[in-house]
């Protein structure tokens, strides 16, 4: 067994673009390790390795006859199972959709990531239909932990956080529809892109609240985030919400560092509510950024109020016939907190949805003084497994639906943020949004690269996989 | 929450949209819907106890 960390994205494509090491070598490394580690921390549920393997033969065949290697050249990567995989029913973390036809061909940043010379794995363990921030799975068994075992990934993109802390892959995709991308980046210690609404395309993906649903990478490295960020750009007509901007490289701006930019941390919402150590992680960031400023983005805690409505609202929407034939078959969690949303009264989403325009101009505002907005991602550390409260501010709390607080004002309208990770002490990491304006995500991957290189955030694989 | 309206019962409400929505409820279910309905009920008054948005449009594009 290796001593060494396994390599990132970047080093892999330029090790196989320049014919230094094989994309079969790579992709056979990698189910190797998937064979020996994943019973541990079950991120994978559907392992491709006769598809990976062919796949990647064919690369290292082009690249010999001198075909140009892609950015991504035999990149090893895995999806949430919710993206389709051509051939697979796409699951989405649940039993009934297992019975689904299966998918008749990849979902369209899995297209984009393998035209880039990455290469697919798998899929991904995650909470039923999305609607969750534990990585608890009933179907699939829970994702666990790599750091910590007996502790939560986090979720809903669960696996896609344990892969890579684990080191199965140095590349996952995940979803964030209200903070499902960056809780498991907060909790298993890696970083995270939540993109904005609208930037990259979900077609070719099961969707949980079309309002709020967002995909984007999730890597042990900004560089990586970056590469495989640029790599997915562009309109996509398949998704009505994508938009039509040309792509928006970030890579060639990657090292310009934070200088000259505005930097604040939210304070108000974003700075109660939460364990000691998420506002220490945030003050940390602050400091390495020399970020001395404070901004209250208004009427926060009504957002996240908004944010739980329409999500509960549209979620029901899209399951009211699976509520209806198979109820028996859903996560009991799920069902009854879908059931309750079916009853939500019209009148309530549509002024949430209105409300929704009022505070996205009101932050907007803001962005008029200050380019970038740190803030906590969750509000503690990664709980233990089956744990199902939590104590927050002197408040106990049901923990399911409290562990996003920090998120969901944030993707509520759609600003992109990257999630680091921040490690205080020798115990288990925390996050911090990197937030900033609308289509500005060069911004807070600028600013993640330098509290990267500066040592502030780290995203090492865990000691169970060297 | 206007004094002229009656306390809002889960347990009633449930069982009437049920038969509206066409949803078969186990009894052994009401107790974690009803919850729900009782935390949903609780973030639409925040909601509609918020800044005033007469003449704003639902705004789920972003393109600025």
């Amino acid at each position: 067994m290796s001593a060494t960390a396994p390599a990132d994205a970047a080093t892999i494509a330029a090790d196989v673009g320049a014919a230094r090491s094989s994309a079969r070598t790579v992709v056979a490394e990698a189910l190797d390790r998937i064979r020996r580690l994943d019973g541990r921390v079950n991120a994978f549920t559907d392992i491709l390795a006769d598809r990976a393997l062919a796949r990647a033969d064919r690369l290292d065949a082009a690249i010999r006859g001198g075909v140009p290697a892609g950015p991504l050249a035999g990149v090893p990567f895995a999806v949430k199972n919710l993206i389709d995989i051509a051939g697979l029913p796409t699951r989405a973390g649940s039993k009934i959709n297992r019975d689904r036809t299966p998918a008749a061909r990849d979902g369209a940043l899995v297209r984009r990531l393998e035209a880039a010379g990455a290469i697919l794995l798998g899929a991904l363990n995650m909470g039923e239909y999305a609607y969750d921030f534990t990585g608890e799975n009933v179907h699939d068994g829970d994702a666990h932990n790599p750091h910590a075992l007996d502790h939560m990934t986090g979720g809903s993109s669960g696996g896609s956080g344990a892969a890579l802390a684990a080191g199965l892959v140095p590349l996952t995709l995940g979803s964030d529809t209200n903070g499902s991308i960056r809780v498991p980046a907060a909790f298993c210690g890696c970083f995270g892109l939540k993109p904005t609404y609208g930037r990259l395309t979900r077609a070719g993906s099961f969707p949980f609240v079309g309002s709020l649903d967002h995909l984007g990478p999730m890597a042990r490295s900004v560089t990586d985030l970056a590469l495989a960020y640029d790599a997915m750009q562009g309109p996509d007509t398949d998704d009505p919400v994508a938009t039509a901007r040309p792509p928006d490289p970030v890579l060639p701006m990657l090292d310009g560092g934070p200088g000259g930019l505005r930097i604040a941390v939210a304070g108000g919402y974003f700075a109660r509510g939460g364990d000691p150590d998420a506002f220490a992680a945030v003050a940390q960031i602050a400091d390495t950024l020399g970020a001395r400023r404070t901004v209250e983005l208004p009427e926060a805690h009504r957002a996240r109020a908004a944010a739980y409505l329409i999500t509960a609202a549209e979620g029901a929407t899209l399951h009211l016939e699976r509520l209806r034939t198979r109820p028996q078959d859903f996560d009991p969690a799920v069902r009854d907190r879908l059931i309750a949303g079916a009853m939500i009264p019209a009148p309530h989403v549509e002024q949430a949805q209105r409300f929704r325009r009022w505070y996205r101009d009101a932050v907007l505002d803001l962005f008029g003084s200050v380019d970038v907005i740190l803030a906590p991602t969750t509000p503690c550390r990664a709980p233990k497994g089956g744990q199902t409260h939590f104590v927050l501010d002197g408040t106990t709390l049901p923990l399911r639906p409290n562990i996003g607080l920090f998120t969901q004002p944030i993707s509520f309208i759609g600003l992109p943020v990257v999630a680091v990770p921040v490690w205080l002490d020798a115990g288990l990491p925390l996050g911090v949004q990197v937030i900033v304006a609308p289509w500005r995500e060069d911004l807070a991957l600028r600013v993640a690269r330098y509290l990267e290189t500066s040592g502030s955030c780290a995203a090492p694989v865990a000691e169970l996989a060297r | 929450m206007s004094e002229a309206t009656s306390p809002f019962d889960p347990e009633a409400y449930a069982a009437a949209m049920s038969a509206l929505l066409a949803l078969k409820l186990d009894p052994t279910w009401m107790p974690a819907i009803t919850a729900n309905l009782r935390v949903l009920a609780a973030a639409a008054e925040l909601v509609n106890g918020g800044p005033p948005c007469d003449g704003l449009d639902a705004a789920p594009r972003f393109e600025v």
